[in-house]
């Protein structure tokens, strides 16, 4: 076949369609993985956790979120799209009322940031927040 | 890496007994992920600060664990409770083995 300029677009935008369809469920299950060896399994409902992030974010390198955890001893955050999910792992001390953290993080493209607390009585909270990126922040 | 990493640190002076302030922290670290390639398309291997941890008169406040994904110059803004008069004291863990630390007093009126 030869290769036209406009059949390789076609090529091109039906590759990222494609591209865009099949990866996602396995990035997806790479941060589920990693979930997994924070919960040990264990369901992870919805509850008073809440994760902040700006709906658009111009550049991936430095996204500020915030997560509010009222009773939580742990709550560890995920990017679902980022080549290693792991973002960071809170543990609150003893002289931590609020159970509150702000911080800065790097999306490599639109994505879900994940965060999973878990609570005093042992039980598991999840909450998430779609970011887009404009620019990706894990460089070349 | 552990040139020009300078550790800066916000904290009320003073405040009254169990009062929550509010507390925020910047360490100048370039944060290299890893994932990034130089001209010659080698990978540029990770540095980092794996471990922020904040004490209070030796009771803990929060200890974070960062990966990769967090942004160069590191920022965290928390809360802390102050039952008395003492030292905050902030820890960072470098990759390559340094340690910064940083300490704040705050007075109880």
């Amino acid at each position: 076949m030869e290769l036209t300029r406009r059949k390789a677009l076609a090529l091109g935008s039906g590759a990222l369609a494609a591209y865009g369809v099949g990866i996602l469920p396995a990035v997806a299950s790479l941060a589920d993985d990693e979930i997994a060896k924070v919960t040990g399994g264990a369901e992870a409902a919805a509850g008073e956790l809440t994760v902040t992030a700006p709906e658009i974010a111009e550049n991936g390198n430095t996204v500020p979120i915030e997560i509010s955890a009222p009773g939580a001893v742990m709550v560890a955050i995920f990017a679902d799209g980022n080549p290693t999910p792991n973002v960071a792992t809170f543990k609150f001390g003893p002289l931590n009322p609020t159970r509150m953290a702000a911080t800065r993080i790097r999306l490599a493209s639109t994505q879900n940031v994940i965060a999973i607390a878990q609570m005093e009585d042992g039980s598991f909270q999840r909450a998430q927040a779609e970011v887009k990126v404009t620019i990706g922040g894990c460089g070349g | 890496m552990a040139d020009n990493v300078k550790p800066r640190v916000r904290v009320p002076k003073s405040a009254s007994a169990g009062e929550t302030i509010t507390i925020k922290t910047l360490i100048s670290h370039t944060m290299e992920s890893g994932q990034r390639k130089d001209k010659e398309g080698n990978l540029i291997p990770r540095s980092i600060i794996n471990r922020f941890v904040v004490d209070f008169n030796g009771e803990n406040v929060i200890d974070v664990t960062l990966e990769p994904a967090i942004s160069t110059n590191p920022y965290f803004q928390f809360d802390a409770t102050v039952p008395e008069t003492g030292e905050f004291t902030f820890t960072w863990y470098d990759d390559d083995g340094s340690v910064y630390t940083e300490s704040k007093s705050i007075d109880v009126a």
